[in-house]
């Protein structure tokens, strides 16, 4: 083994993590999502100024991630409390996590009043069509025909209406600035979500608005699938319903060439 | 400084912004827009925060955010608003962090109306979320009362890391008169040691209400119940007027309290031996000095604009020693002095009984009473 | 000829998920299932040559369990020597 030295070192654990291990079920891609967002915070040298909002669901214990100061929001309510801190303190960097439960039902108010105000705060928004944390019951990112624990017969959309696609809807708002899907499920796409993540905090650091990343999650435990055929079941079912691009950048955000 | 005429709701909010309010976030419903809407207009003239937010859920959430940062922070909402927040007023209560809240109270349940009311007692003087907690509340009987204690209300809240209520009604928010505003103070950000700023050259500051492990619960509601003990031993406040050879005390909050003082005024040129006692914090509630009260007179007459909510802290307080009566009107009904005079007159006159139930006994009056 | 890489997989947080198995391109990786970690995982590990310190195991996992490092080849030496 040769000696290791600096310049050998390709990846490490990002600084901005804290030591605790995560709660996250194996191969849930929470964790990958945590660590974009940490490997941004550090190339970006944000962890000191940055506070982020907790939601309600798996993610609820994120503050134990992060070397980042947190505060804990009520279910939905996160980008209100953002932009509570964010009016207070605007010089500091304001980012909240959410899943679908806690942005796409119960927060919608809040999530779409933040965008069409323009808060200049970033949301990462995990979609894994399901409720996780309560054990998997139907989201409003649900797929129709998809098998939950409260749509045990699969998602009827006569009854059960159609799910949500966020960032479209988002995106239709004057006041969203930055406001994309990408996906966690396989190399490439993590390697683009990371950029696009990176995006969105610098729209932030340069006052150029309210930034969102969707991100395409897979949940192996409600799907009741291994991490691996998780990954094959996102690309094969939530990939055509949920189309990954740019579905609102900002003039402002082109011109800055970020 | 000079007395200048100002609407109530106008007062509260110009009060707020002299001592340095940071940040208001609310939403419009009658009868208190005009905090909203003065504020709308001076908080960003000051270069402070200011956002209407989408509904009451995403104001006392605004609200949540900045008070983590140490800014201080306010909100105002009335009777179903404040049923939106109670959600928030939970968290912020759990996450032990300080919030002043302008409860302007209206006709209800559900929408009722925009007339005065005091229904909203129970919900916010006993919590106003859920858990066990209690928010100071404060109840002003003037517009110069309500401009006195919003100060008091913003010290209050950061000394004991908690809700600070100032409760009235529509009567308050919307009456104009005679009022000396402090004097404008410069914005004072204040360096709590737990507020989340970003952390930088320090520990990280988690802010949450979460403790899943039930004995660090239990920890917590324990740190919470001693603050509230202390609170009731150093921060209670009343009001008494004519109490000292009275044989009838009336006592009434607020407006119904004000109302009153004019009834007790009147009954005493007519020789009753009455007085009144007004509490000012209704949380804490003055339950020792009621329960001296109970024991110096004959009877005591409770008069509130609602069913009979402070009624049950008076009847706690007297603990069964004295004869209670009640007067109420509901619904957004704001009861005149004659009203109380009469009542008076008639519990001046009769012999005192104790009832078990005094709003039981009020209501079957008022039943007859519209019937003829 | 491919760069030669290592990696370290750290016990504290792998989870055994296997992301990085089906990831690896040259296909090194599988589980230990002579040890458990701590919390009762098979962790993953380099079982045979070939790894060139891609990273893209570091890259899928969500645990941001596994340190990668890549050989410095000497023309890439001798480049940052010159300030290249």
């Amino acid at each position: 083994m040769a000696t290791m030295t600096p310049e050998n070192l390709v990846y490490e654990r990002p600084l901005a993590f804290t030591d605790t291990p995560t709660h996250y079920c194996p191969g849930c891609t929470h964790g990958t999502a945590h660590r974009l967002v940490a490997e941004v915070l550090d190339e970006m040298n944000l962890t000191g100024r940055t506070i982020g909002v907790a939601p309600v669901g798996c993610a609820v214990f994120a503050y134990n991630y992060f070397q980042t100061d947190f505060v804990e929001a009520p279910h939905g309510r996160a980008p209100a409390m953002a932009t509570g801190i964010k009016r207070c303190l605007p010089d500091r960097i304001v980012f909240t996590y959410q899943g679908d439960g806690d942005l796409a039902s119960i927060g919608t108010g809040e999530i779409i009043h933040a965008a069409a105000r323009g808060e200049n705060i970033t949301v990462i928004f995990i979609n894994n069509a399901n409720f996780g944390m309560t054990g998997g019951q139907m989201a409003p990112t649900t797929l129709p025909g998809q098998k939950t624990t409260s749509s045990p017969n699969g998602r009827d959309v006569e009854l059960q209406g159609y799910p949500i696609r966020v960032a479209e809807m988002l995106s239709t708002l004057d006041g969203a600035g930055y406001v994309v899907r990408r996906s966690l499920h396989d190399p490439t796409n993590i390697r683009k979500a990371k950029k696009a993540i990176r995006t969105a905090f610098e729209t932030q650091v340069r006052g150029l608005g309210f930034s969102l990343v969707e991100l395409l999650s897979t949940c192996p435990s409600n799907w009741n699938l291994t991490p691996v055929e998780s990954l094959t079941w996102l690309e094969e079912h939530m990939l055509p319903y949920y189309p990954l691009g740019d579905f609102k950048v900002a003039p402002s955000i082109t011109a800055a060439k970020i | 400084m000079a007395r200048e005429l100002w609407e109530g709701n106008q007062a509260i909010a110009e009060a707020a912004v002299r001592i340095g309010l940071e940040a208001y976030f609310g939403y419009p419903i009658t009868p208190q827009n005009e905090i909203l809407e003065w504020l709308s207009r001076r908080m960003p003239e000051l270069g402070r925060a200011f956002v209407q937010a989408e509904a009451e859920l995403g104001a006392i959430n605004m609200v949540y955010g900045a008070a983590c940062t140490g800014a201080r922070v306010m909100t105002s909402s009335s009777s179903p608003g404040i049923s939106l927040m109670q959600e928030g007023l939970s968290y912020i209560a759990g996450t032990e962090i300080p919030v002043v809240l302008v409860n302007v109270m209206r006709g209800g349940p559900g929408l009722g109306n925009i007339a005065p009311s005091q229904g909203d007692y129970n919900q916010i003087c006993k919590g106003g979320g859920h858990g066990d907690y209690h928010p100071i509340v404060l109840a002003p009987a003037s517009v110069q009362e309500a401009v006195d204690l919003l100060p008091l209300a913003f010290d209050l809240a950061e000394k004991y890391l908690t809700i600070a209520c100032l409760l009235l009604d529509g009567s308050i928010g919307q009456m104009m008169e005679p009022v000396e505003l402090p004097p404008m103070r410069e914005v004072k950000r204040r360096e709590f040691p737990w507020a989340t700023t970003g952390a930088n050259g320090r520990q990280r500051h988690v802010l949450t209400s979460i403790y899943l492990e039930p004995n660090d619960e239990e920890q917590t509601n324990i740190r919470l119940l001693k603050r509230w003990q202390e609170v009731q031993e150093k921060e209670i406040r009343y009001k008494e007027y004519y109490l000292e050879d009275a044989d009838v005390i009336v006592v009434g909050f607020g407006t119904a309290g004000r109302v009153a003082l004019s009834a007790v005024r009147a009954a005493r040129e007519q020789g009753i031996k009455v007085g009144l006692f007004r509490p000012v914090t209704v949380a804490p509630y003055p339950y020792a000095r009621v329960a001296e009260l109970a024991s110096q007179a004959k009877t005591l007459l409770v008069v509130e604009m609602n069913s009979g909510q402070m009624l049950e802290d008076v009847r706690l307080a007297v603990n069964g020693r004295t004869p209670i009566e009640f007067y109420g009107r509901l619904g957004g009904v704001v009861p005149f002095p004659d009203e109380i005079l009469a009542e008076i007159q008639r519990v001046a006159r009769e012999t005192p009984k104790m009832v078990a139930d005094p709003a039981k006994v009020w209501l079957q009056r008022m039943v007859e009473t519209t019937k003829k | 000829m491919p760069a030669k890489g290592w990696i370290e997989v750290n016990d504290q947080y792998c989870k055994g998920c296997e992301l990085c198995i089906t990831a690896c391109p040259p296909q090194v990786m599988s589980l230990d299932k002579e040890r458990l970690t701590s919390k009762g995982y098979h962790p993953a590990q380099v079982f045979k040559d070939g790894c060139t310190g891609c990273a893209i195991c570091a890259i899928v996992c969500p645990d941001a369990a596994i340190t990668v490092y890549r050989e410095v080849t000497k023309s890439a030496a001798q480049l940052a020597s010159a300030g290249g």
